[in-house]
């Protein structure tokens, strides 16, 4: 076949990806084909676990081992149908914490420890070198089948699929992936691929046994002839290759990237758990004719790995071998563009970012140029791989077989297994338990199997293979404490799994978590139970309106107001203040969590209950968060726009939190100057009188006089300040009774002793109203507002008018005086705590009454206003006629 | 003693004008008070004190501004100012001294204290108070 047409078929199936995966990404965007979301989509994309290493090398292990091939479709098979729960448990520990990669899932549920994020991704990246090393062979073999090995040489040609997957998987990968949303499109084009693969491998297995031995039983045949069927099971080999797919299943970074990150309903898991297993026995269905026929068929010492594609050429069908040709090419390049964007994640976000963030003094500063350092890492991280996949093929020279160097790879990543399974069923593991179980397994496989890979005398010098290093015999890598004699990769699996998990659990026990890690191990170890991980709130002194301006700065505007007005209609109240529940507090957290992450969204609300000091972990996390976000906002090329949103959002929320502070200082400020005025003058006249001296008896007790009065002011503001508590924290109970509003307005006038100071106008006709409600409350605030008149009606002839009027389904209560009125700019703030006018050095605070009649009026299920443009000072109360059901049993 | 000495007090709180005024009056000093902040300066500027007791938390201006002004004043960059007020940190005293304050005192105070701060500050040049 000519190169050219190989090439150009190639390339235009690339083509086709990028076409199918446009169009995926756009139709999502638009919210049309709802099923490219579906479980469908979802078990397809599965399927990148089927790299070209099964295409080509499932047919090659049967030609050589038999039946032994199927071991690594049973482990993915087994723990999808036999522990699907648990994969649930993963998916929904992804979707609750956000997880981004494996080193992420790691390093969350060790503390966020940045260290154990690193060695996950060193892990994972030693481990699936020679995966893509793989990848670049089996291209580079097919390719030579196709087109004649005289065409170009075989390095050449891996050099060139290297920097073709590249240039693919970079313009692929970091064009618009998004941690944050699915990504539609790569999906897409990965379930299309693996579509390909098994029509391919279905196309050339009927080929096969229809095309060239003639129909079924001719098959079975050729199978009992062929010397697969005499070779015997080895039943420590299948057990070991079966744990050994399985746990790879688990592991391998692209099989998390589409499994967990890419999941976009957990239920997607019901259907893979029987479909993905049905696409793996599928797939495997024509093996092993194909190995037996090809046996037959074929050449002696023609490759059997290649079979899948030589048989269809040496029977000169061309169509067929292309076909597969492309099959074994999708298998390898979806595997490599999944396995470089998850890697790649991996690599920015917990190796060159947290670097780069160490290295700069000023920590993680929302800037422009974090998007180009994250891209420029992602980037490289792929050129990297691609480069590290192509330095190790060329160092095993290619001689090895396919499904060999895939069970090396499978031996490395299975090594995060018992961490990751300790992390989510074993709340004692801890951070440091974890870390050396890793890197004791990690290293045993590294001496056991990657650097005796490289081939006799590369890595490892053959002295060392056959005596150990420096003459420790028990080092030897392939009999390690002298047990010799076993196959070298289930010797490796055994000691680098078995050492690891005892470190694991060793280190575990012996080792203390830290707060953080036991926070995080509780929350994915009862992942069902507590949902997102349940940090409650305990309502402190905190007001609804704090929290919903600061939610107003995350959230919007009317987002924000959309939340607390559908909260408070929850609770049967009017406006948007809803009570400050835990229930809500929680809820409200994970709103904002879904703008600038759990952390910060933690950070802020703590900071404005004043339920939580931010600790020196809680700020590393809100760092580390920041760090995230402005990582995942980078990768928005087409919407660089909302990283500079993004960054003003946190720029104002940390004013807003700063300006939050300073108010919470005036208010003590305050309050302490509240209660050091009365307190100055009862020392400084006690001791007056406790020294005794030159005074006059009317002195003597008149100084007694202010003692007392100042006294009861003390008592009056503590009283105060608790009833305001007890106000706000929604503790007080409403005694209703249905009674007419003259009456409370008689009580009010004659406890605020307004009618002996001033001139009072009422309306006797319509005061006669009944009105249900809590009498005494009411009447406080009343006393409040005409003792005001009281107090600050400067005119000659001080005069009172109240008013009463219908008004929808409540009443009207006006208070207006003939004083000078609060000035236009001191209206707002009447009703806030102590709230003053001008300078906050100046002195003259209204106190708590009006901030305690507006509570009041709330809980009664009404409203207080200043009326501006009145004579002098004029306050309205509007209070419902009869109490909603509803709203007084939410006020109890 | 105070050999009639004139102190000026301002301070809005009724109470603590009159506490103020027993102690020191009984100690011989004059004393004068305003209670308001805003022509506070003008106050001390006209009745030439020999000593200002100046509180912080007034109606329309802050003890600090007042305080301010005078040490831009020629003429009474040297007068003696005892702040005496509720707000009793730290960053308040420090403040208060950077400001130019001759003493700081925080509300409530013993009437032994203010006595012998008054004195102090008084009659800097004749050493040790009385």
């Amino acid at each position: 076949m000519p190169l050219n047409l190989v090439v150009v078929s190639a390339i235009a199936y690339v083509a086709l990806l990028f076409a199918v995966a446009f169009w995926a990404e756009g139709a999502a965007r638009r919210g049309r084909a709802r099923w490219l979301r579906g479980p469908l989509i979802y078990t397809l994309s599965l399927s990148i676990y089927c790299t070209a290493w099964t295409f080509y090398g499932a047919v090659g292990t049967a030609a050589r081992t038999g039946l032994e091939f199927v071991t690594i479709y049973l482990g993915p098979t087994l723990v999808m149908v036999g522990w699907w729960a648990l994969l649930r448990k993963i998916v929904r520990i992804g979707q609750v914490q956000r997880i981004t990669s494996i080193a992420d899932m790691i390093s969350s549920r060790y503390g966020k420890s940045t260290a154990l994020g690193g060695l996950v991704t060193a892990m994972a990246v030693v481990g699936t070198a020679p995966y893509i090393a793989l990848q670049l062979q089996s291209v580079t073999l097919s390719f030579a089948a196709l087109a004649g090995p005289a065409q170009a040489s075989l390095n050449d040609t891996a050099l060139i699929v290297a920097i073709g997957l590249a240039v693919f998987t970079i313009l692929f990968g970091t064009r618009n992936l998004d941690v944050n949303e699915r990504h539609n499109g790569i999906v897409t084009a990965i379930a299309l691929e693996a579509v390909v693969k098994l029509v391919a491998l279905m196309a050339v297995g009927a080929f096969v046994v229809w095309g060239i031995a003639g129909g079924p039983s001719q098959t079975f045949e050729l199978i009992e002839a062929a010397p697969i069927a005499t070779w015997e099971l080895q039943p420590g080999r299948w057990l070991g290759l079966t744990m050994l797919s399985a746990a790879a299943f688990l592991c391998l970074p692209r099989m998390f990237q589409v499994m967990v990150v890419e999941n976009s309903d957990e239920r997607h898991l019901a259907t893979a758990s029987w479909a993905f297993p049905s696409y793996l026995f599928a797939l495997s269905l024509f093996v092993v004719p194909i190995a037996a026929v090809g046996l037959q068929v074929m050449p002696a010492g023609s490759n059997p790995d290649l079979f899948v594609l030589t048989i269809p050429l040496a029977q000169e069908q061309d169509a067929l071998a292309m076909l597969a040709f492309l099959g074994g090419f999708s298998s390898a390049t979806s595997m490599v563009i999944v396995a470089c964007i998850a890697l790649a994640t991996m690599m920015s976000n917990h190796v060159i970012v947290p670097l780069w963030l160490a290295m700069r003094e000023q920590g993680a500063t929302v800037s422009g140029d974090v998007r180009h350092v994250v891209i420029g890492a992602r980037r490289a991280s792929i050129v990297g791989l691609l480069a590290l996949g192509y330095v190790y093929y060329r160092f095993t020279g290619g001689g090895a077989f396919l499904a060999s160097i895939g069970l090396i790879s499978f031996c490395g990543v299975a090594q995060i297994l018992p961490v990751l399974l300790g992390g989510i069923f074993w709340r004692g593991a801890t951070r440091i338990g974890a870390g050396a179980g890793l890197i004791l397994g990690f290293a045993v496989w590294t001496w056991t199997l990657f650097l005796p890979s490289f081939g006799d005398g590369v890595a490892v010098s053959a002295a060392t293979m056959a005596e150990g290093p420096m003459g420790f015999g028990w080092l030897r890598p392939h009999a390690l404490f002298g047990i010799s004699g076993l196959d070298p990769l289930l010797h490796a699996f055994f000691w680098s799994m078995s050492l690891n998990t005892l470190a694991f659990i060793a280190g575990s026990l012996l080792s203390k978590a830290t707060a953080i890690e036991r926070v995080q191990g509780a929350a994915m170890v009862n992942v069902f139970r507590f949902g997102s991980g349940a940090r409650g709130w305990t309502p402190a002194t905190v007001e609804a309106e704090d929290l919903l301006m600061m939610a107003q700065r995350i959230l919007g505007g009317r987002e924000a107001q959309r939340l607390f007005r559908a909260e408070a209609v929850a609770q049967g109240k009017r406006g948007f203040l809803p009570d400050v529940t835990p229930d809500f507090l929680t809820h409200l957290e994970r709103q904002l969590a879904g703008s600038v992450g759990a952390a910060t969204a933690h950070a802020m609300v703590g900071q404005i209950t004043g339920g939580l000091v931010v600790s020196v972990e809680e700020l590393m996390r809100v760092a580390d968060e920041t760090a995230q976000i402005m990582e995942y906002s980078a990768r928005l090329e087409a919407q660089s726009e909302e990283l500079s949103r993004t960054a003003a959002q946190l720029r104002e929320a940390n004013e807003k939190l700063t300006a939050l502070s300073i108010q919470k200082d005036a208010f003590l400020s305050q309050i302490s100057h509240e209660l050091r005025t009365p307190m100055t003058s009862i020392r400084s006249f006690s001791e007056i009188l406790r020294d005794g001296g030159d005074m006059t008896p009317e002195q003597r007790s008149r100084f007694s006089g202010v003692i007392h009065d100042e006294a009861q002011r003390l008592t009056r503001l503590l009283d105060d300040l608790l009833d305001l508590g007890v106000l706000e924290n929604g503790q007080v109970s409403l005694r209703l009774e249905t009674v007419p509003l003259s009456g409370i307005i008689d009580r009010s006038l004659s406890a605020s002793g307004a009618v002996t100071r001033m001139a009072v106008a009422r309306d006797p006709a319509r005061e006669q109203v009944f009105i249900e409600t809590d009498p005494d409350r009411l009447s406080q605030v009343f006393i409040n507002l005409i003792g005001n008149a009281v107090k600050y009606c400067q005119a000659p002839d001080p005069r009172l008018d109240i008013r009463v009027r219908h008004a929808g389904a409540g009443l009207d209560i006006d208070f207006v005086d003939n004083g000078a009125g609060i000035p236009r700019e001191s209206q707002e703030v009447i009703f806030e705590k102590f709230a003053r006018v001008g300078d906050p050095d100046a002195a003259g605070g209204a106190g708590l009454g009006l901030a305690i009649c507006r509570e009041i009026v709330h809980r009664l299920g009404g409203t207080i206003s200043y009326l501006p443009g009145q004579d002098g000072a004029a306050f309205r109360v509007h209070v419902p006629l009869r109490q909603n059901l509803s709203a007084g049993l939410a006020a109890q | 003693m105070s050999d009639g000495k004139r102190v000026l007090l301002i301070e809005d709180e009724p109470n603590i004008i009159e506490a103020v005024r027993f102690i020191l009056s009984r100690d011989g000093w004059r004393v004068s008070t305003h209670s308001d902040g805003a022509d506070a300066v003008d106050a001390v500027r006209a009745r030439a004190p020999d000593l200002v007791i100046l509180d912080v938390m007034l109606p329309d201006r802050s003890g600090y501004d007042i305080l301010a002004d005078l040490r831009a004043d020629d003429a009474m960059k040297e007068l003696p100012v005892l702040v005496l007020t509720a707000r009793g940190q730290q960053k308040d005293r420090d403040l208060a001294l950077r400001l130019g304050a001759t003493e700081f005192m925080v509300k409530p105070f013993s009437n032994q204290a203010l006595l012998e701060a008054v004195r102090l500050i008084a009659a800097p040049s004749t050493g040790a108070p009385q």
